[in-house]
């Protein structure tokens, strides 16, 4: 894992001249070559009826182009999986399972996700104008909704990171609610 | 025609007009209660409610081909609205979503009095406390960003509690906003006609203006490489109805046609053919009339036995003209009236023990056939000499007759040759004895293989509800139904906790009982104490008590609030649902929940037995439709057994009596088990599986066959002449005709009997010459 990772980076900055601008391009297509990995997560709700934030924490796995599972251990275990378009949570031994076709909304939101960590600019501009600042080590993409229903249900996504690794992403949300998911990358052997 | 032959003629004529007056007004029907038991047990009885009235049985899958996704979307939209605006459909559904506020509203409105957490409990410091912190907790699922906007007057979290007993299922697809199938090429919709599933006129009707409908949307689109394909029972009851519409004309023609060539080649003579006709269209009008009046209803299929009835009903009068030619009419009462009365006798033994089925088919069918052989052969004795005089029959037969001779002489070497046979085919059927039967109902569905894999393709397309599993409750009172639907909820809670079964629907949960409302009422606290217990139970909560005024405001209102009755849930989706699973009938309620099979199964089956046992001692039912449909076939399998054995009984204990010797006995019986023998065999060579129909066809070879064997026994004693050889020929040719002609029916009651019976009679005339005793020949 850390071997191809090195082996992406070092292929990067070959391809890459320092002097290059570093653009959305550029950032899709570090994120396209990053095949999948395992990370903690810490996420934080800031809500306003709520005088503290609600925080939970866990694991999650992402296998490129389309998978990726969320395990919530604290406050309460939880298992999403998302897998291609069929979003399963499982909690107190209940499933759920929505297919994301049928909730264009919730697609999109779960687009903005997926789109970054596989870098497909296609699916992230399907809903969103983007705009990155920083370099390659220290970037920040940022996505506004460019169709009105969603645009009702959310102001803005931030997502931040280094080189192919995402290390945090907010959720601005239209009532002034938000979140942040913190992620740790687990190195593997 | 002298004065008495006029007066037998009027009273034929006037008996005819009043059959035909009865049959006028005689209700034909081509439905499933053909199939569906007379004397059903409790079970039963749910399966045929089901199908002639039940929610899935009006269900009718539609799915949009061709096109692009966008085109096939905005077509379904369309037709949707177009279908709404008629009154025929309680429910279209494609997917759009803009049905669900209203349903939410109803839910979140009279959350208090709908939610199964709430209890006195879960009110007091310690229950708010928790309910709250796991609100709270939900916050941080994606599950709970439904709850967020809600907090403030739903902290303990009440919809959410209601809306996770309800079981989403299988949903289907979707594409641009509407259904799609599993792999998005076509647009789905599910749709729920008002007419009853029994209602074929009604479902005749709906199906075709959704057709109508859809073209005319396809057209206002421009569109012309767009189809519609549609399945469901509805249509089954359609199509089945027009192919026995169909192939009772048909066949009859064929058959009238081919019979009507052979007696025009016997007599040529006009007068003699109709002459000839006449038993045959008296039994055959005297059949529909007896059933009519015995049953009420006749259906499609027996009329289509009608081909058959044709066959063997005209041989009367072919013996007696052949006959009484030569010999005169006297003679011939004397001479040949027994052994044709015999004849008669046992069709008639074959025929009626199939009155005494369960299976209202069948039981017709035995009524119908035993009426029109009756009434043709009393016709040809008693009517048919009056109307003829003394006709002369002016072809001479005994050439065939000596021609046929010779060639069933010939046959005598072919005695050990056929036993040799006989002794193949029982060792073919009792190698294949375990494969023999077609073990499910299904074997007589008219539903053919290809409507069967489209209905299967649409279904998973559109992940359907097939409800193979249901509790069933009755009671007197809808608040005794109610209450004893909650009762039995309470068990299958347990189930699903267990993993036994994966979720029901119950309309109690929209319509909880009075008592449950009541009950949930009374465990909420007044305001003031609310409050105070909130202060307390909120404490070092990030959601202080301060922000939960609406919540408060709420369980107040609440406490004054009306109980939840049929009528409040009007105009949400929620009222269906009630309607399709609490039935009110004319002796009182029944409830229906629904089970689904735990997931993640590819054909999930539930454990009738762990699930009967946890029903056990409540008066709810659990139902396996399935099950129950094989059973009820084995049931009917069963007792076609029992009565093709008893229909047997009666034939040899008839012959017993009349012949009167364990040798001519013998001499009779052994051709037609032989031909039994062989022909079922031949069939199971041929690759055909048996079912309930083949069995009663082997009845019927006995019986029909037996009145050409007997022939033989009489030729014992006299030398059969040439022209009562040619008349039996002529007979069992038309007889093979008959049923012969239902062999070409597509409709499997028909065609087995066809199969079995035409190629049985004539290997029965045919082995009884084999097998005539030798020293009667020369």
């Amino acid at each position: 894992m850390s071997k191809r990772l090195f082996s992406c980076l070092l292929l990067t900055s070959l391809a890459l001249p320092a002097w290059a601008a570093f653009d959305v391009g550029q950032l899709m297509a570090d994120l396209a070559r990053h095949k999948g990995g395992k990370a903690k997560f810490v996420e934080k709700k800031y809500i306003s009826l709520l005088d503290k934030p609600v925080v939970s924490t866990g694991e999650m796995t992402y296998t490129a182009p389309d998978k990726l599972e969320k395990r919530t251990l604290t406050p309460k275990p939880e298992i999403l999986i998302l897998d291609k378009d069929l979003l399963s949570i499982e909690r107190d031994k209940q499933k759920l399972t929505i297919n994301l076709g049928n909730q264009p909304e919730a697609l999109a939101f779960v687009d903005s996700i997926r789109g970054t960590l596989s870098g497909n600019r296609a699916a992230l501009e399907k809903n969103y104008l983007l705009h990155l600042s920083g370099t390659q080590d220290k970037w920040v993409l940022t996505l506004l909704p460019s169709d009105q229903k969603i645009a009702t249900l959310l102001q803005r996504i931030t997502v931040s990171g280094s080189k192919n690794q995402i290390r945090s992403i907010e959720y601005l949300q239209a009532d002034g609610d938000r979140s942040i998911l913190s992620i740790e990358p687990i190195e593997t052997k | 025609m002298t004065r008495s032959a006029g007066r037998t003629f009027l009273l034929w004529l006037l008996a005819m007009l009043a059959g035909v007056a009865i049959v006028w007004q005689a209700r034909f029907s081509a439905d499933m209660s053909f199939f569906l038991p007379a004397h059903p047990t409790a079970e039963q009885k749910v399966l045929v409610d089901q199908l002639k009235e039940g929610a899935v049985s009006r269900l009718l899958m539609l799915a949009i081909e061709g096109g692009e996704a966008g085109q096939r979307a905005a077509l379904s939209r369309e037709l949707r609205g177009r279908l709404l605006k008629t009154d025929n459909f309680v429910v279209v559904q494609n997917g759009e979503a803009d049905g669900l506020q209203a349903d939410r509203d109803f839910l979140f409105k009279h959350r208090y009095l709908l939610s199964p957490a709430v209890t006195a409990e879960r009110f007091s410091v310690a229950g708010l406390h928790d309910a709250i912190a796991n609100s709270i907790d939900l916050l941080a699922s994606p599950a709970g960003m439904m709850l967020k906007p809600m907090l403030a007057r739903d902290p303990t979290g009440e919809l959410y509690a209601i809306v996770s007993q309800l079981n989403a299922g299988a949903q289907p697809n979707s594409r641009d906003g509407v259904w799609a199938s599993r792999d998005g090429e076509r647009a789905m919709l599910l749709v729920q006609t008002r007419a009853l599933g029994s209602d074929t006129d009604g479902q005749e009707a709906s199906i075709e203006l959704i057709h109508r409908e859809f073209a005319a949307a396809a057209a206002a689109a421009g569109l012309t490489d767009v189809r519609l394909q549609l399945s469901g029972p509805g249509l089954f009851a359609v199509k089945a109805r027009a192919t026995i519409k169909d192939e009772v004309g048909r066949l009859s023609l064929i058959s009238t046609l081919a019979i009507v060539g052979v007696l025009f080649f016997v007599y040529r003579s006009l007068r003699l053919l109709s002459l000839g006709l006449v038993p045959v269209l008296s039994g055959a009008l005297a059949a529909v009339v007896v059933v009519s009046l015995v049953y009420g209803t006749v259906f499609g299929i027996t009329v289509g036995f009608g081909s058959a009835l044709i066959g063997e009903a005209v041989d009367y009068s072919i013996y007696y003209f052949v006959q009484s030619g030569r010999v005169g009419l006297d003679a011939w009462r004397q001479r040949f009236w027994p052994t044709i009365r015999l004849g008669v006798q046992t069709s008639v033994a074959g025929f009626g023990a199939l009155l005494f089925s369960g299976f209202p088919g069948l039981a017709q069918l035995g009524l119908y056939s035993l009426s029109g052989v009756l009434t043709a052969a009393l016709v040809t004795r008693f009517v048919l000499p009056k109307l003829a005089g003394n006709t002369p029959l002016r072809r001479d037969l005994a050439p065939l007759g000596m021609t046929l001779n010779r060639h069933l002489q010939s046959l005598a070497g072919w005695r050990w040759p056929v036993l040799l046979l006989a002794a193949l085919a029982v060792g073919q059927l009792y190698l294949h004895r375990h494969s023999l039967w077609h073990p499910e109902l299904s074997a007589l569905s008219t539903v053919s293989a290809e409507d069967g894999a489209r209905d299967m393709a649409i279904r998973a397309d559109i992940a359907a509800p097939d409800s193979r599993y249901m509790v069933v409750i009755g009671a007197a009172e809808r608040e005794a139904a109610l209450q004893a639907a909650e009762r039995a909820g309470e068990k299958l809670d347990r189930l699903i906790a267990d993993g036994v079964i994966g979720g029901y629907d119950s309309p109690a949960r929209f319509l909880p009982s009075l008592a449950t409302q009541q009950a949930r009422r009374a465990s909420l606290p007044p305001a003031d104490l609310l409050q105070s217990r909130l202060q307390a139970a909120q404490q070092d909560s990030p959601l202080a008590a301060g922000k939960l005024g609406g919540f408060i405001a709420d369980v107040a209102a609440a406490r004054n609030q009306g109980e939840v009755t049929r009528q409040s849930l009007d105009g949400s989706s929620l009222a269906l649902l009630v309607d399709s699973l609490l039935l009110h009938h004319a002796d009182g309620w029944s409830v229906l929940l629904p089970l689904h099979p735990p997931s993640g199964e590819d054909a999930p089956e539930i454990a009738a037995t762990t699930v009967r046992q946890a029903l056990a001692g409540s008066d709810a039912l659990f139902i396996d439709m399935k099950g129950e449909f094989n059973k009820l076939y084995n049931d009917y399998l069963h007792e076609a057994m029992l009565l093709s054995l008893a229909g047997l009984l009666a034939i040899v204990a008839l012959l017993t009596i009349t012949l009167r010797s364990a040798r001519r006995l013998a001499t009779v019986l052994l051709p037609l088990v032989l031909a039994v023998l062989i022909v079922i065999a031949g069939l199971n060579l041929l690759g055909e599986r048996l079912h309930l129909l083949h069995l009663v066809g082997m009845l019927l070879i006995v019986a029909v066959g037996s009145n050409y064997a007997l022939f033989f026994d009489g030729a014992e004693r006299q030398q059969l002449d040439p022209e009562t050889l040619a008349s039996m020929a002529i007979a069992n040719l038309t007889t093979a005709i008959g049923f012969g002609t239902l062999g070409l029916s597509q409709v499997p009651v028909l065609h087995a009997v066809g199969v079995t019976v035409g190629p049985g009679a004539v290997l029965a005339l045919l082995l009884a010459a084999i097998f005539v005793p030798r020293e009667t020949r020369r």
